[in-house]
């Protein structure tokens, strides 16, 4: 097998993966960095957000609001001492990224425009277009090419983390286009490999997105924190989930129901104004919003189509004009998909799977349990997003903690030395021989995309907008039939070079292992909050019993060891969760009650 | 009859290197309805009919630029292309055009990445600034000069859309080029200079011959035939600015 000896090893290479990278070859131009990502750079998925990222810019804003924003949009299971290191270090990796090429969109005096985004109490997310995390992947990839200490293992799949000596040392990779084996030697490594959205069956998100990362470091004994958390975007293409961003609604435009009828007023987001409001209305935060369709779908008040219940994204009164300029994607993708004029005629949407709030656990430097471990983006958990996280804050984390991971692990690296040779190749030859099993199977089992099907239908039963013990007990009894099931999948495709059948059976694996952690702290959070809500008698926040990260721990062939611990409060006390008129109101009894304390 | 009772065929042309000496079309038989994509064919094929068949693909909606084959004929994005706009069929879906095939509908991207490793495809800044000096001044109109040469998702539809390129492989091609020029125009850019020599040398913008096609497949409307154009004017500009400065043209 090939060794590559690297200082740092990335995994992924998308928005998080390429910033950390750039940081450690800024930092420590000497240390040798392997950027692996299955897939080529510009491919990853941070390309196919849209929207924006937020970073306090107007001088009427606050570093305080945008804390406040995110802590309350979190439903207060957030750290907040992150959530205060993020919103500062914000402003400043946005104007890298644009000091980097980033074509942001401009106001007519040459700055920087912002946009408003649901939940966000003031307009603070930079954006390009509709096409903002085409924009950051391609500039940050583009900037990757100058340093020629970042080694690209471009369509490289990760098959094991190697761990000897109680820290990581490097990753077992498969060469795609061979199916050649390559063990990467490290002395630290960052996952950075996004979110696990593909476990369920309606999703924005592209195939590649399968919860690698997450599932490698579970393995190795590192807990998954607050899985339990998985977001639905209200605006999403029915039959294909695909996404139409919040940017839609940050410009102004209306959620209707069958009758014309802006809805989200019943919902306490109102009072309904024709101008768009922040942290109102359409305005409002994901979770709530894709909880009014739910409602409103029980209610008999939405639109039959063929992909299921819709309710209407009204454009119209925007004009062609200003769609054309703001959401340029978006119209394109309304009239090729589904045949619709935005200008002319309102957009059939519903909610799909977008984000996973949780993910490895991770210390607010991005350190997780296993030394030497780092993780950085969706994938990872340093605890900003809570139980719902707040659109445009994701692409924002990517860079900060990115940035954050790549100099932690560096510093990590330069602290340490390779581990022993022959030890880290049995390992990684072992690893070869797991994944082998895989191909080599021959006889009579069932097909992957079976498997797969199964288990997104499931998920999106047990684990969907709303929640009860029976639906997420019978899904966690699913997961482990799948888990069974799938050791005995067969495999048309014996061959080396380029097969992807066989990826998909090693993603798969890692799908079912992180679907399962997120049914299992699921079922066990007996509270509803943020993304979490339950009908079965659980309806509402408990802060006595349930203010704690939930941790799943891997436990081999049976189900996860759910665990929990402490979330840091250190300003903002729980409170009501409130938007529209009942927010404002909120906002300023919590102003006068700190104003009262000072 | 309803969508429920259709099918439509489609033919792929495989090339299993490890199997098979030379490309062979296969035919397949998948379930049709008005909303089925190319790539949703294909993975009809994939998941419920032969594993074998390989192809990249992921976020089904244009932007991550994964998908590029030819569809019966055409440079195409296999996920914005509607079987519904083919009937009645077969549809015919070979690997990009004017790349080696390295197995089925994948070809091999690595000539594509060297050439935009090559031009200096990151700012150069022409005045250099701190993060605390904020951000760069430009107006929507400088942005305008660029921005739809940013939109560039390298999904190579262009190179095999471009005969030059399909003759020379060496010819650094209508997307790269395209990206060259988003640099060079963008107003806080200074490195025009150090990009001159990849515009000026022979696989440079005068390997090409104008045929236009490139720009017509471009899925994302980036006009890279206008960015080629443009910088034939500034390659001869360079050239006759050299005889007059001894350190070329900026």
């Amino acid at each position: 097998m090939d060794v590559f000896k690297a200082d740092v090893a990335i995994i992924g290479a998308g928005g998080a993966g390429l910033r950390a990278a750039i940081a450690v070859a800024e930092g420590h131009p000497k240390l040798r960095v392997a950027l692996i990502s299955k897939v080529y750079p510009m491919r990853s998925h941070t390309v196919a957000a849209e929207g924006g990222a937020a970073a306090v810019t107007q001088p009427h804003d606050s570093l305080d609001a945008h804390f406040h924003d995110t802590v309350s949009g979190g439903d207060w299971l957030c750290e907040q001492d992150v959530v205060d290191f993020f919103v500062a270090h914000a402003h400043d990796e946005m104007v890298q990224m644009e000091h980097w090429g980033c074509p942001w969109s401009r106001r007519p005096d040459g700055h920087v425009n912002v946009r408003a985004f649901g939940g966000m109490k003031i307009e603070r997310t930079w954006f390009a277009a509709d096409k903002t995390g085409f924009h950051m992947l391609h500039t940050l990839f583009q900037t990757s090419i100058k340093y020629p200490a970042i080694e690209r293992f471009d369509e490289h799949f990760c098959v094991d983390l190697v761990v000897d000596d109680g820290r990581v040392q490097g990753v077992v990779v498969i060469d795609i286009a061979s199916g050649e084996f390559q063990l990467i030697q490290a002395k630290a490594v960052i996952i950075a490999t996004g979110g696990a959205g593909r476990v369920f069956r309606e999703n924005t998100n592209g195939g590649i997105v399968t919860g690698d990362g997450m599932a490698l470091a579970y393995r190795h004994g590192v807990p998954l924190r607050d899985m339990e958390f998985v977001q639905y975007h209200p605006t999403c293409m029915p039959g294909t989930g695909l996404l139409f961003t919040e940017a839609c609604r940050g410009e102004g435009g209306f959620l209707l129901n069958k009758d014309g009828y802006r809805y989200l007023q019943d919902y306490g987001l109102g009072p309904a104004t024709p101008e768009p409001r922040n942290k109102a209305m359409e305005l409002g935060p994901r979770d709530r919003l894709s909880q009014a369709y739910w409602h409103e779908k029980q209610k008999g008040r939405a639109i039959d189509g063929p992909h299921g219940a819709v309710v209407h994204l009204d454009l119209r009164h925007l004009g062609e004009h200003k769609l054309r300029e703001r959401l340029p994607q978006i119209y394109e993708l309304a009239v090729q998909y589904l045949g619709v004029d935005p200008a002319k005629a309102p957009i059939p949407v519903l909610p799909a799977v977008h984000y996973t709030m949780g993910g490895i656990s991770a210390d607010g430097k991005t350190a997780s349990s296993l030394p030497g471990l780092y993780s950085a983006g969706e994938c990872s958990s340093v605890g900003i997003h809570g139980a719902n996280r707040l659109g445009s804050n994701s692409l924002t984390e990517l860079l900060v903690f990115g940035k954050v991971a790549g100099l932690a692990a560096a510093q990590f690296a330069t602290s340490t030395t390779h581990g022993n040779a022959d030890k880290l190749a049995a390992q990684a030859s072992a690893a070869c021989q797991r994944a082998l099993t895989l191909v080599e199977r021959r006889g009579k089992g069932e097909r992957i995309a079976t498997l797969r099907r199964e288990m997104a239908q499931s998920m999106e039963e047990g684990c969907g907008i709303y929640r009860s013990a029976q639906t997420m007990q019978a899904t966690c009894d699913k997961l482990a039939e799948l888990k069974a099931r799938a050791l005995q999948v067969q495999l048309d495709d014996h061959s080396k070079g380029w097969n992807t059948e066989w990826l998909l059976a090693i993603e798969l694996g890692f799908q079912l292992d992180v679907a399962q952690a997120m049914a299992h702290s699921a079922l066990q959070r007996k509270e509803s909050r943020g993304s979490h809500q339950r009908l079965d008698g659980f309806e509402q926040r408990d802060d006595a019993n349930y203010l704690k990260h939930s941790l799943a721990f891997y436990d081999g062939d049976r189900a996860p060891r759910i665990d929990y611990g402490p979330v840091k409060i250190t300003r903002s006390r729980p409170g009501t969760r409130a938007y529209g008129a009942a927010g404002e109101a909120a906002d300023a009894e919590r102003k006068a009650k700190d104003a009262h304390h000072v | 009859m309803s969508d429920a009772d259709r099918s439509v065929e489609i033919e792929v042309l495989r090339y299993r290197p490890e199997q098979e000496d030379a490309p062979v079309w296969q035919r397949y038989t998948v379930p049709y309805s008005d909303d089925l994509s190319v790539l949703q064919a294909l993975q009809h094929v994939k998941d419920e009919l032969d594993g074998t068949l390989s192809f990249r693909w992921s976020c089904r909606m244009a932007i991550c630029g994964s998908c590029g084959m030819m569809v019966n004929g055409k440079p195409a994005l296999s996920c914005q292309t509607f079987v519904r706009d083919l009937l009645p069929g077969p549809v015919r879906i070979e690997a990009l055009a004017h790349f080696p095939i390295e197995r089925d509908l994948v070809v091999n991207v690595e000539g594509f990445v060297r050439k935009l490793e090559s031009i200096k495809p990151y700012l150069i800044p022409k005045h250099p600034r701190t993060l605390a000096q904020g951000e760069y001044r430009q107006t929507p109109e400088q942005l305008e000069q660029f921005e739809q040469f940013s939109s560039c998702i390298n999904c190579m539809l262009c190179y095999a859309a471009c005969p030059q390129f399909g003759l020379d492989p060496e010819f650094t091609g209508p997307g790269v080029l395209a990206l060259l020029h988003r640099y060079n125009a963008d107003s806080r850019d200074g490195g025009r200079a150090q990009r001159m020599e990849v515009l000026n040398a022979e696989e440079g913008v005068w390997s090409c011959t104008a045929v236009g096609y490139c720009s017509e497949v471009c899925p994302k409307h980036v006009d890279p035939a206008n960015a080629v154009n443009q910088n034939k004017v500034n390659s001869a500009k360079d050239y006759f600015l050299r005889f007059l400065s001894p350190k070329g043209a900026t």
